[in-house]
């Protein structure tokens, strides 16, 4: 055993092949989850189109805007361990400027929403460089603050329409053939934000900037002596983590015809995806899908209860501190610990 | 012989102690380069200061020709410089493989994840962890968490191998196993500068040791020249005897 230590080891450090992103890909296409997620945006697209439901759709919308939501915020808390309690701010930075541009410069909705997920993502990594400095409650705390601060800017922005902000007219419906086909619009394109939330998750999760990520949640300072160029790494996690959901932002408003600071700022809505990843699993793929699905059903349930309909908010804390005791790892760490076959399936 | 590793007048003081004060010592390319010296003489802020954990308040570290002072520590992986820590840090919810591969990805060669996956594989085997691969890191023993950290630190390929009391808290049987694996890794053109309070073990490996008390050089020699230097004898190992002792029994 001893000479062969030697030997191996000898070995070792003459290895040089070479494999790159090409191999990876192909391997990665092989895999059966991919598809999973194109199976299932595909049957979320076409679902209210063929059932002929315009109240699914509605509902399947709302539940695709939490996924987003709640799989972007999986990319700072469940792989890189910063808990990022003011995540709605992309959402409604988003929202501002996609609306924005679509009413007042008139630029079609598909551009407006890029627009306003690439600005967010440069600002998110502006501001990451900063605040990513801080660790733990520091940074949590930080996060509320730079959505708090966004809110007073934009309630004093009278271009952003103040703290009345922006309603849309019919009219802005127009170039996308009228308001029912605008709807219809809206609702393709986020889930196809939807379903590009989770092939991101996804190949971040089987990526060497994954692996660097994740590093950085179990011990930042382990990877950073591993070579982990974490400052940089971080700030870009959390500016990836920004681009989805600015663009769903704005297609939500768009959709919605109407944005006002306390609805896109709402930290209310910040919580509800934070109790989403947790419910479904951080740090999993499916996980802040099942969570947001749950959640989405549930909220329905006790806004329309008699009895629970002011304890909706109530009920969401009081599950996220269960979770937290009780099942740290959600819905999906606790089926992948327990049935290997959802191991194999479901990343 | 060329030096691989220069430190010049290395001084850092913490608040008003005397950390490491004027140290200047070189690595020469190939050799096991022992660090020893009484607890708090300041061997383990001299590995911060070499892989950029903290920056030193003067002198100069220069590795492989390139003046890398002050750097942050991924910068000092990335021209080559591995470290086993001390107190083992190991990315507990990761596997053992992907573990290595952290290390071989973002260490001296950048490797694709592919690459880095086979070259993990091989070290893990190397060191003899090939059947553990796949077991996250946090199911590892104490000697199993050691191996991993220097597993992790050589996937990285790198030129100059920091081991910080890579021995403390084996057996004997796997102490001996260890010294394999490192005689294993020098034999490999790994260099190695290590800190360790085994005696008999540092004695046996290194080519060289330097002592370090408060802070300063004490002494630098063989392991002959050392264990026959005065001044090492009084100030650290008490006297003479102590030293058959400490290599006599183990930890």
């Amino acid at each position: 055993m001893t000479t062969s230590i030697s030997h191996d080891v000898a070995k070792a450090g003459t290895f040089k092949p070479r494999k790159g992103w090409g191999e990876e890909i192909a391997l990665q296409v092989r895999q059966p989850f991919p598809w999973l997620i194109a199976i299932f945006t595909l049957i979320c697209a076409l679902a209210p189109y063929v059932l002929d439901d315009v109240s699914l759709r509605e509902s399947l919308l709302l539940a695709a805007v939490y996924v987003t939501l709640a799989t972007n915020l999986n990319l700072m808390i469940g792989y890189a361990g910063y808990v990022n309690f003011g995540n709605i701010v992309f959402f409604g930075v988003g929202g501002y400027i996609g609306v924005y541009m679509a009413t007042a410069w008139h630029v079609h909705i598909v551009l407006a929403a890029l627009a306003g997920g690439i600005c967010v993502s440069v600002l998110a990594y502006v501001f990451g460089r900063g605040i990513l400095r801080l660790r733990g409650a520091f940074f949590a705390l930080a996060t509320i603050g730079v959505n708090e601060a966004i809110q007073a800017f934009v309630v004093n922005f009278e271009p952003w329409g103040g703290a009345t902000g922006i309603y849309l007219s019919m009219d802005a419906y127009e170039p996308l053939g009228g308001p029912m086909n605008a709807l219809w619009l809206c609702y393709y394109l986020i889930i196809a934000v939807m379903g590009l939330s989770l092939l991101l998750s996804y190949g971040i999760k089987k990526s060497k900037f994954g692996l660097a990520i994740m590093a950085i949640g179990q011990n930042e300072d382990a990877a950073a002596v591993l070579g982990v160029p974490t400052p940089k790494y971080k700030a870009i996690v959390y500016s990836i983590s920004g681009f989805l959901p600015a663009v769903a932002g704005a297609l939500y408003f768009f959709k919605s015809g109407i944005i006002e600071p306390t609805s896109a700022f709402d930290l209310t809505t910040s919580i509800e995806a934070i109790v989403m990843l947790m419910l479904g699993g951080a740090g999993t793929v499916t996980g802040p899908v099942i969570g947001a699905f749950l959640y989405e059903e549930l909220r329905g349930y006790l806004l329309f209860s008699e009895t629970f309909s002011h304890l909706q908010l109530v009920l969401a804390g009081v599950l996220l501190l269960l979770i937290v005791l009780f099942v740290p790892g959600g819905l999906m760490g606790f089926l992948r610990q327990r049935l290997p076959f959802v191991r194999r399936w479901l990343q | 012989m060329t030096a691989l590793l220069e430190a010049h007048d290395l001084t850092k003081n913490f608040g008003g102690v005397q950390a490491v004060a004027e140290l200047s010592f070189t690595v020469q390319q190939g050799e096991i380069l022992g660090l020893i010296g009484p607890n708090g003489a300041g061997k383990s802020t001299v590995f911060n200061l070499i892989n950029g954990v903290i920056a030193p308040d003067k002198g100069r570290i220069v590795f492989d020709g390139q003046d890398i002072t002050g750097q942050a520590p991924y910068a000092v992986a990335r021209h080559g410089i591995a470290r086993a820590h001390q107190i083992m840090q190991p990315l507990l919810g990761l596997t053992v493989l992907e573990n290595c591969m952290v290390g071989a990805c973002f260490g001296r060669e950048n490797m694709s994840l592919a690459d880095a996956r086979e070259a993990a594989r091989q070290v893990a085997d190397s060191v003899g962890l090939g059947a553990r691969a796949d077991v996250l890191a946090g199911a590892l023993t104490t000697a199993g968490k050691k191996r991993l950290e220097m597993a992790r630190a050589l996937s990285a390929h790198p030129k100059l191998l920091l081991l910080d009391e890579v021995l403390a808290g084996l057996n004997p049987t796997e102490i001996n196993l260890m010294l394999e694996t490192i005689r294993g890794i020098r034999n490999s053109g790994i260099t190695i500068l290590m800190i360790e309070h085994v005696m008999r073990a540092i004695m046996n490996l290194s080519d060289r040791i330097v002592v370090l008390n408060l802070g300063r050089k004490l002494a630098e020699g063989t392991p002959r020249e050392i264990t026959q230097n005065p001044d090492v004898v009084k100030a650290y190992l008490g006297d003479a005897s102590s030293l058959e002792a400490a290599g006599a029994t183990p930890p």
